[in-house]
């Protein structure tokens, strides 16, 4: 009963409404539709920004699965018939490359080259093909009694015409030798252990990569302690003052500052003190560390912040010293939030280029930095002088670097994620 | 001996001087609580340990200072300096090889001349090397044997250590202002150098920016240093492509994400977007250049537009503001949480559709916060380096065009201190100018916007 009383009052309203004029129910009929292109508007944002995100990672991901393959050549070397000689010793021997190139072994690489594959695709042959042949031996001496078959990196032009690039008689002689299957593009796991070189076929990223760890670890080493400490100090100690103050700006101020401004304080200074340890992880990594500290101390400060008060009382009230209640019970219970921080700073550090650049970072550097003074570079750099490298097969190998250092952002953030989400507690 | 390995020496006469303290301090324990030590044995360790470590870590940084000078010396008073160039860049040249051969860190000389020094710099480092070391071990001892005869069971040892940690924490609290002071010194510095040869009127209004590297200093043209085109640039990109890209795309997304989507959707979308701001600048430059510029170029061409260029403005500043878009959508994000939920509330009860409320109340009432946000990404717009480097032109051009190409602060700053310029030159002195002015204008606008925020935020409080 009361529903149709309702909905017949309902339906006089209606009738006797005044309002719903024609003019009024076509106002109402744009609102809505106001209403729906503005929420169409935002999907429509939202859907550009992650549409952008997945063409940017798609198109490297494209490019970059080329770059961790390489255009080789299939030779068999009949060593017992080739007069190359040696035993497990010297085949594994740190010199058994200088011994075998005295035994001739270039030449007998470009002689079954040039019989087995034609004088003109044995020119197109990596000049240090032979090297890859002197490290299978040293890893397996037993092959030097056989006839063994090696796949040896081909010369860029070839990998070129092998993609269709380059001059059409490349490409013919590409095309000729891939139908002898003689020439494939086969899994290049060097990339990941060779270091930079002049030629795309010779390229690897474990140059850089170490760099980057040496880098990595002086930012570690100096910013991880200092923004620890000050966090403490500023959020647990310092008194109200204009001193206090100071710190403070300064700290939220180098946490604005550009990059590129540390790199211009790194050169002007630390370069002014150490003359000669230009393009050193040591340096690189000093830099950094000014840079990731204001961060870690941001972070660890809301970290800081986030202990309750109560556990503070607690410890003070049983007697505790105000350096025993911070660093037995405050500095413990947030250390998870400051080490998340720490990860997302070193993170944001292990990205950056530009202060990098001015502090000279960006040597040819052909073999792997073997101290934290020795000339280095890093892999975000190594990203940057391949980018300029006018050869086509530069443009793979730069997708594959970047591919590599995303991983390594991915997989840090992913362990920032992690952490936070195991150990933050909602007091 | 380097100073890693007189610091090694450091840490294991301190770890011998902490096992020693607490020995000591062990023996003080004893069942009356009357005579009960004032400090736990640790402390006593502590103590013993901070007085090994800290007085040598002192001597290694002045050793390690003064120990290179030590050896020079004594090798030009050796008899094998005495054929050596009177001074000048040869003199230095046999100085560093030879001593660099003695250390073990190159093979063998490049000059013969340098080949005699390398016995007398080999005996040197030898002598100072044990010196060093024997002075490492003096201090150590010397350290460790005061503060241990000092343990007593009546000694506090805890307010001494707790004393000395608080200066720590000072000490590395200070590391921050130190660091602004280097900043701000060296970029002034180097600045008032180049202002003595350049005049800051040339610099700052002058419309050609060319710096000859090639002339001599002295001949040094005023009218090469106008700045205008590389500011124009910086802005032209940084805070009008960038920010036509960023400021729609990141509202948008934010009011989106807070106001219409699911909340499931929001958890999954919102790091996604997040993803943006942590891809490193040096892959959106290799992207702006290799895969956005030419498709820009070509797209120019085939609607007829003669003279595009693939070093563009246009894509740098898109790719910039790609970047920055999870900034913006952030900061928005924080600035429409602040508007208190009654104005929200208010708005709907009076029958406006949530499109209506949005863009009547809730966009005016946070829109100073979001005006400081977008000072902000502005600020690292213009500081961004990487993108700008790859994508956009070394040289520099006045222009509104933005198929044209630009250059900005920044890569005139890389440019020009990635060459082999003197540190005299004004070409290399200039990029610490460019570096001062950049510093500036991003400090002002942080500090500007910061303002805002703080005054925003207690506004609604």
């Amino acid at each position: 009963m009361s529903t149709s009383a309702l909905s017949a009052a309902g339906e006089t309203a209606q009738s006797t409404r005044p309002t719903r004029t024609p003019v009024f129910e076509r106002r109402l009929a744009k609102r809505y539709r106001d209403e729906r292109n503005f929420r169409l508007l935002g999907l429509a944002a939202v859907s550009f920004s992650l549409g952008v995100l997945v063409f940017l990672l798609g198109n490297m991901l494209i490019n970059g699965i080329g770059g961790f393959q390489r255009a080789e050549l299939t030779v068999t070397i009949d060593f017992p018939e080739s007069g190359v000689t040696g035993d497990a010793v010297s085949l594994t021997a740190p010199s058994a490359a200088q011994t075998l190139e005295m035994q001739g072994l270039p030449d007998v690489v470009a002689f079954y080259a040039e019989q087995q594959l034609g004088a003109e695709a044995a020119a197109e042959l990596s000049i240090d093909g032979w090297r890859d042949v002197s490290a299978a031996l040293a890893d397996d001496p037993t092959l030097i009694e056989r006839s063994a078959t090696f796949e040896l990196a081909a010369s860029s032009a070839l990998a070129a015409g092998m993609q269709g690039e380059g001059p059409p008689e490349m490409q013919a002689l590409a095309k000729r030798l891939v139908d002898e299957g003689k020439l494939a593009r086969n899994w290049d796991w060097g990339f990941l252990s060779r270091s930079d070189a002049t030629s795309p076929q010779a390229v690897g990223i474990w140059g850089a990569l170490k760099g980057t760890m040496l880098t990595m670890l002086v930012t570690l080493v100096l910013a991880f302690p200092i923004g620890v400490l000050s966090a403490l100090y500023l959020e647990e100690y310092a008194p109200r003052n204009r001193w206090t103050d100071l710190i403070e700006v300064s700290i939220s101020n180098l946490a604005a500052v550009p990059s590129i401004i540390f790199g211009l304080l790194g050169l002007s200074i630390f370069l002014a003190i150490f003359p000669n340890l230009r393009s050193a992880p040591l340096i690189g990594g000093m830099t950094l560390a000014l840079m990731t500290m204001p961060v870690i101390v941001i972070s660890g400060r809301n970290a800081i912040k986030a202990v309750p008060p109560s556990i503070r009382d607690g410890a003070l009230a049983i007697g505790a010293s105000p350096v025993q209640v911070v660093f037995h019970h405050v500095l413990p219970l947030a250390m998870p939030g400051m080490l998340t921080g720490t990860i997302i700073g070193m993170a944001r550090a292990l990205g950056e280029t530009a202060p990098l650049l001015l502090i000279g970072m960006r040597a040819f550097v052909a073999t792997p930095p073997d101290g934290f003074t020795s000339p280095a570079t890093v892999l975000p750099m190594q990203i940057f002088l391949w980018s300029d490298e006018i050869d086509r097969g530069f443009v793979e190998r730069t997708s594959a670097a970047i591919i590599v250092l995303l991983v390594f952002l991915l997989a840090m953030n992913g362990l920032a994620i992690y952490l936070r989400n195991k150990f933050e507690k909602r007091w | 001996m380097s100073p890693i390995t007189l610091i090694l020496i450091a840490m294991g006469l301190g770890l011998a001087g902490w096992l020693a303290g607490r020995a000591k301090a062990w023996s003080f324990q004893s069942s009356d609580p009357a005579l009960r030590p004032a400090s736990r044995p640790i402390y006593h360790a502590w103590y013993v340990a901070l007085w090994v470590v800290l007085p040598v870590l002192a001597f290694i940084a002045v050793w390690s200072a003064i120990a290179p000078q030590l050896v020079l010396q004594t090798v030009l008073a050796s008899p094998a300096a005495g054929d050596l160039p009177a001074f000048g860049f040869e003199r230095a040249a046999f100085l560093g090889e030879a001593r660099a051969v003695a250390l073990g860190n190159a093979p063998g000389v490049f000059n013969d001349e340098a080949e005699p020094l390398i016995a007398p710099f080999r005996d040197a480092i030898g002598h100072y090397n044990i010196i060093g070391a024997i002075v490492t071990v003096l201090i150590a001892l010397a350290g460790g044997a005061l503060a241990f005869l000092r343990l007593r069971p009546d000694f506090r040892a805890r307010n001494k250590v707790e004393r000395t940690v608080m200066m720590i924490l000072l000490l590395a609290s200070l590391v921050a202002i130190l660091t602004t002071l280097g900043i701000f010194g060296s970029l002034v510095f180097e600045t008032v150098r180049f202002f003595g040869i350049v005049s800051p009127i040339d610099f700052l209004f002058g419309t050609f920016w060319g710096p000859d590297t090639m002339v001599s200093p002295e001949a040094t043209d005023s009218s090469r240093y106008g700045a205008v085109p590389l500011f124009w640039g910086t802005i032209f990109i940084g805070a009008i492509i960038a920010m036509i890209v960023a400021i729609p795309l990141g509202l948008m997304s934010a009011i989106y994400l807070t106001q219409y989507a699911d909340p499931r959707v929001r958890t999954w979308v919102k790091p996604l977007l997040e993803i943006l701001a942590g891809v490193p600048t040096v892959v959106y430059g290799y992207f702006a250049a290799l895969t956005l510029a030419p498709l820009i170029r070509d797209a120019a061409v085939a609607i007829g537009i003669t003279g595009a260029s693939t070093e563009s403005a246009l894509a740098a500043g898109v790719v910039m503001g790609v970047m920055i878009i999870p900034f913006v959508s952030s900061m928005a994000d924080d600035s429409m949480a602040a508007v208190p939920g009654a104005m929200r509330d208010g708005s709907l009860a009076m029958g406006a559709t949530k499109s209506e409320t949005i863009r009547r109340v809730l966009f005016p009432a946070a829109l100073p916060g979001i005006v400081a946000g977008i000072m902000l990404a502005v600020s690292r717009a213009i500081g961004e380096t990487m993108i700008v480097v790859m994508a956009a032109s070394p040289a520099a051009n006045l222009t509104a065009n933005p198929l044209e190409p630009m250059s900005t602060v920044t890569v005139q700053i890389v440019k020009l201190l990635t060459g082999e310029q003197s540190t005299d030159h004004p070409a290399t002195l200039s990029a610490f100018a460019l570096g001062f002015v950049l510093f500036m204008v991003t400090l002002a606008l942080n500090f500007i916007a910061l303002r805002v925020v703080k005054r925003f935020r207690e506004a609604y409080e």
